[in-house]
């Protein structure tokens, strides 16, 4: 009985000590309690990619307007999202951040129960009176990496490692391939599958096969360093994702196209302060600056700055758009005519699913 | 496709899956099963990591990855053994431990690199001669000695297991611990001894990931390996030599899905990821089918042991 006793007591303990990671509040010394901020992530607040980018700008938000913050990591993307922002609205927050694609049902239905509660949902499509989404444009730094990458490969093979076919994946992959064929033409952009978010080994296997097969230049859709480190390993160039990197692979490492939530969020929250606040769906670009292309390192080359440069006063100034016409699909049709432009929302939605002219690789249909 | 290559990182890949199956392997022989591979692959691979950082030595953070495994493998020990608690729902917790105690000590570590000692230390080695054979030394002869350092694992667990006085006892620990302890053998200790040294392995095998594959920290770094380790255990069926093959060949599986393109072969991603677990199914209908004693799994697997019970 005794031994029983104490094994429960055991396991129990052991099961708890996943709570060590669970959840974490930070608060500065607040002297505005009209807000409190909450924001839940789907991976761990350090998780070196897209949760990372988030937090830095959750804490962006905190020194900016010196206000209270809670943040919950790692959560799934399922009922626990809504049991999660229910605690959240519990310990008296009224502005909640959730910031992943699979929280967005879960996000309106507590929404339309809390009408004084203002809610954002990143990545997603809906929105109500009190529940706004936001994104960003990531396709344009990925124009522009392309041009960086375009430039430097030698071998005219260039190696994307990305993780599902869903539309935000194919557009940059897309995006990125425009931008190596605006300044080499003979380049093609082959691509790999790894169908995870989380296993870093598997980004590395891809990014080992690529090479293999005689990339000298690999990028990513993938939220870990490890495609980085494979090609430093091999001597030959890298393009990351997410954040700036530059220390992960500093022989490899040319630039990133990066997130930076910062501003966004500062506005928002202003602006619930000021009450002016109104719902939107907002999806900024480079202008804005909730994205951005990292500072090209030392190993980028020659005459990239100032062909990024260029591109990107174009692309903020409206006189030149990524997916603008004529643009062919890879079997050489056209998908986007002369002279017409792809919406948003063309970009972004479910007709995103083929690949333009010069990337090598397949798009799984599942339809 | 270049096969050499292709195999050649195979075995790399597959490496992590080794040392995993042996310390799983040698913890079952003890007739204790225990789920919570990837619990303590998770805590050798933050701790070899951590360790790696603090101190730029490869052979320390190596040492210290094994010891956070065998620290998993003690807290088993100390509950199925001692308390005599259910093997399968210590071990499943201990899944759990493990992943939050990695969570927690890596918070700190990611975006970190591993010390240029260490990478230079677990870089290319090639063996002198044997590198040499067409094929098969470029496969099995240009890795590195961290993957070395697998063969002889396992070659040294196969001698010790079958050709030992000590292996003896300790199968005869695992499949009858009755007899076994009637003829005098020391159940418990060897027991604790073979799940901490289990234990270990383990935690080489998340550190192989940390350290040398990957290399960097990323939390839940083993994304199921652990689980792969245990059902390659009985894809083996309990054989160190085995264990060897089987593990290269998963490695495989872990990869060929990126290199198949190239053949212009239709195949389902998500029917190459299905393939470890559906040959592990189908090894284990034979083994039922066959039921030779020489494929079976300790008989004493998974039950605790009372010396009243005899």
């Amino acid at each position: 009985m005794f031994k029983k006793v104490i094994s429960s007591i055991v396991v129990l303990t052991m099961i708890a000590a996943l709570l060590l990671t669970g959840c974490g509040s930070n608060s500065g010394s607040s002297n505005d309690s009209k807000v409190k901020v909450g924001f839940i992530y789907v991976g761990p607040a350090g998780d070196g990619g897209w949760t990372e980018a988030h937090n830095n700008g959750r804490l962006y938000l905190e020194k900016q307007l010196n206000i209270k913050t809670l943040y919950r990591e790692s959560v799934p993307e399922g009922p626990e999202c809504e049991k999660a922002i229910r605690d959240m609205i519990a310990q008296g927050c009224n502005v909640i951040f959730t910031t992943s694609f699979g929280f967005m049902d879960y996000t309106e239905k507590v929404a339309k129960e809390f009408p004084n509660i203002k809610f954002f949902h990143c990545s997603g499509y809906k929105k109500g009176e009190n529940f706004a989404n936001y994104f960003g444009r990531m396709y344009e730094p990925r124009y522009l990496s392309g041009i960086v990458a375009g430039m430097k490969t030698k071998a005219n093979k260039i190696g994307y490692v990305a993780a599902f076919e869903i539309p935000e994946v194919i557009n940059g992959i897309n995006a990125f391939t425009l931008g190596v064929q605006s300044v080499n033409p003979n380049a093609i952009v082959k691509v790999k599958w790894t169908h995870t978010w989380i296993d870093s080994a598997k980004e590395k296997d891809a990014a080992v096969a690529l090479l293999d097969e005689g990339c000298d230049v690999i990028t990513q859709h993938n939220d870990s360093t490890a495609p980085q480190i494979a090609a430093e390993q091999r001597g030959v160039w890298a393009i990351g994702y997410d954040l700036d990197t530059p220390k992960a692979a500093p022989k490899a490492y040319m630039t990133a196209p990066i997130w930076n939530w910062g501003p966004y969020y500062v506005d928002q929250v202003k602006a619930i302060i000021d009450g002016t606040w109104k719902t939107s769906e907002y999806h900024g670009g480079l202008k804005e600056g909730i994205i951005d292309l990292a500072p090209l390192t030392d190993v980028a080359p020659a005459g990239a700055k100032e062909k990024v440069a260029e591109m990107r006063k174009k692309i903020e100034d409206g006189t030149f758009h990524v997916f603008a016409g004529p643009i062919k699909d890879q079997a050489g049709n056209i998908k986007v005519e002369a002279g017409k432009v792809l919406e948003y929302n063309e970009i972004m939605g479910t007709g995103m699913n083929w690949f333009v002219q010069g990337v090598e690789g397949k798009i799984e249909q599942s339809k | 496709m270049d096969f050499a290559l292709l195999f050649a990182y195979a075995v790399h890949a597959g490496t992590p899956l080794l040392f995993a199956t042996l310390g799983e392997m040698v913890t079952e022989k003890s007739g204790n099963l225990n789920l919570g591979v990837e619990g303590m692959m998770l805590m050798g691979a933050v701790m070899g990591f951590q360790v790696g950082i603090a101190t730029s030595n490869p052979l320390l953070a190596v040492v210290g990855a094994a010891a956070a495994g065998a620290l998993g493998g003690l807290i088993f020990a100390f509950l199925t053994v001692t308390l005599r608690a259910n093997q399968v729902v210590s071990g499943l917790a201990l899944t759990i431990f493990g992943t939050g105690f990695a969570g927690f000590f890596g918070q700190k570590l990611t975006g970190k690199i591993v010390p240029g000692p260490i990478t230079t230390f677990f870089g290319e080695a090639k063996v002198p001669l044997l590198s040499d054979i067409p094929f098969v030394g470029k496969i099995l002869f240009a890795q590195n000695l961290f993957v070395y350092f697998g063969y002889v694992a396992a070659i040294a667990l196969g001698v010790y297991l079958f050709h030992t006085r000590k292996g003896l006892n300790l199968r005869a620990v695992g499949e009858n611990p009755a007899a076994a302890d009637a003829s005098g053998i020391n159940i418990s200790l060897y027991k604790y001894t073979h799940i901490l040294l289990g234990g270990a392995l383990c935690g080489l095998g998340g550190a192989y990931l940390s350290l040398v594959y990957v290399p960097t920290w990323k939390e839940n770094i083993t994304a199921g390996r652990g689980w792969i380790a245990v059902a390659l255990v009985i894809f083996t069926t309990w054989s160190p030599y085995r264990a060897i093959i089987g593990s290269y060949l998963f490695g495989c599986l872990d990869i060929i899905g990126f290199r198949i393109q190239d053949l212009k072969i239709k195949v389902s991603p998500y029917i190459i990821d299905m393939l470890p677990y559906i040959v592990t199914i189908v090894v284990l209908v034979f083994i039922s089918m066959r039921k030779s004693k020489e494929n079976a799994p300790p008989k004493g697997l998974g039950n605790p042991y009372f010396r009243e019970d005899r």
